[in-house]
């Protein structure tokens, strides 16, 4: 198979020449849940790599990946993750991006069974040239009633030069199912940043202060919150 | 204290500020008084260095330095402190962090070593308690899901943390009942009624300087001051009006 190109509705934002450039990729890990299991996974994308995971997760089974995408020109994080009966999904993800850097969280959450939850909460922070992208794809299956699904994505730009690309989409073939989609792409509150600067807080620090709460909670419950805060951090004071 | 000289500004390409002249002498508490858009906020604004407010002509010089040429970080560390007329709601950020982070940010600026949680948490304990605001409300993010005046009690509350030179209180008396008015009117007198300090009060109203005697009154109208007199000037505002006595 060859490299996708942009006509590929899942490559569309993607850094086409360094997909090129790590084409093939390897076959996605694949990740089973057994039936009331528990699953968790960090993933801090820091060195311009593509993941792909699959993720079945079982009867009543939970899984939660939380995702810290900051690395290298292009970095891809991309889950495809099947719900069955009453399991439950959650998705924290943060990309942080400056300069030329290209990102994107791309998920494909399908509720194939009744009554699976999934939550997913992504926070894209650019600046420079940076592109951010989520694509999100929720999938409910024709007997998939009382699904119960969330998608909370929210970019914010620090420079006009910088991109965010964000859809939500859900695709519902049942009729008693709860999903919620919002989606807000904005720059820092001005005068949010000048009341700080007034109380004697460098441009540089008020900034950072403003974009710590934009991303705070993402992590809440990981098990390494907070090296992932610390890092998000990091990547943050680089920016501002 | 404060030389504002033939200060004009900009908001956008319209003139607000056309030719104020102004001195504060350490030790003084002036107001200034003025019909709406007659510049008041302005002046509040301009003196803080808000992006977007221009000046195109005149000088102010602060405790001897060029004010107009510091950022308004640097300001703020230099003893400014503006008190907002709609104090801004910054979510997921806690009062104290917020106060802690700008404390430290003046105090490094200064070459002063940073207080410590402990340290830190003492001063907010006390000036919070001072102005009847109890310990929870400091932890909540900033202004957030505040009334309005619990806005302004937690201005006086920063105001005594950061404890500056120069107080500008823009309209702090507004969306104020009675008793928040005595409390803010005597948290302004105990933080900057000292020698080494001053008070510009920016009001409508001559309730607060009830509470808070001035030593001068300014008349501002048109973006300039056009009248200048003693505490009773305030009353005699009140009783005749902007229209009488600002032309």
């Amino acid at each position: 198979m060859s490299a996708p190109t942009r006509h590929n509705e899942a490559w569309r934002y993607s850094d086409i020449a360094a997909v090129e450039a790590a084409w093939p990729l390897p076959a996605p890990e694949r990740i089973i849940v057994p039936a009331g299991g528990t699953f968790a996974r960090t993933i801090i994308q820091d060195s311009g790599l593509i993941h792909q995971l699959d993720i079945a997760i079982g009867k009543g089974a939970t899984a939660a990946i939380h995702v810290l995408n900051i690395g290298g020109e292009y970095g891809r994080v991309e889950l495809n993750v099947t719900l069955h009966e009453k399991a439950d999904f959650t998705l924290g993800a943060v990309q942080i991006g400056g300069a030329t850097q290209t990102l994107e969280v791309i998920t494909t959450v399908t509720h194939a069974e009744p009554g699976a939850t999934s939550s997913q909460i992504v926070r894209s922070v650019l600046a420079g040239t940076a592109t951010g992208t989520y694509l999100g794809k929720v999938a409910v299956a024709r007997d998939a009633q009382q699904t119960d699904s969330v998608q909370s994505v929210k970019a914010m730009l620090l420079d006009r030069s910088a991109t965010a690309n964000a859809k939500p989409e859900l695709e519902i073939y049942a009729d008693d199912v709860k999903c919620a989609h919002g989606c807000a792409i904005g720059e820092l509150d001005a005068m949010g940043l000048f009341y700080l600067q007034a109380r004697g807080i460098t441009p540089a620090e008020a900034k950072k202060l403003m974009l710590q709460a934009f991303v705070a909670g993402v992590f809440e419950g990981a098990a390494d919150e907070e090296a992932l805060t610390e890092a998000a951090l990091a990547k943050l004071g680089d920016l501002v | 204290m404060l030389q504002i000289n033939n200060l004009h500004a900009n908001v956008g390409d319209k003139p607000i500020l056309k030719g104020l002249t102004l001195s504060l002498n350490a030790g003084e508490i002036h107001a200034i008084m003025g019909p709406n858009g007659a510049g008041k906020s302005t002046l509040g604004y301009v003196l803080s260095g808000r992006p977007g407010y221009e000046v195109t002509e005149g000088s102010v010089t602060f405790n001897g330095q060029d004010l107009l040429a510091l950022e308004p970080h640097e300001r703020a560390a230099a003893g400014l402190f503006l008190g907002f007329q709609y104090p801004v709601e910054i979510p997921g950020v806690s009062n104290v962090q917020f106060l802690r982070e700008a404390l430290n940010a003046q105090r490094k600026y200064r070459g002063e070593a940073p207080l410590t949680g402990g340290e830190f948490l003492k001063v907010a304990r006390e000036q919070a308690g001072a102005l009847g605001m109890d310990m929870d409300m400091l932890k909540r993010p900033v202004n957030v899901g505040f009334s309005g005046g619990e806005k302004k009690r937690n201005e006086m509350v920063q105001m005594g943390i950061i404890d500056p030179a120069l107080a500008i209180l823009d309209e702090t008396d507004s969306g104020l009942d009675i008793d928040a008015l005595r409390t803010v009117g005597d948290g302004i007198n105990r933080i900057m009624r000292k020698p080494d300090k001053a008070v510009l009060l920016i009001t409508h109203y001559q309730r607060l300087l009830d509470y808070v005697k001035p030593d001068f009154v300014h008349v501002l109208a048109d973006g300039r001051i056009t009248r200048t007199g003693g505490a009773d000037l305030a009353l005699e505002l009140e009783r005749d009006g902007y229209k009488e006595l600002a032309a």
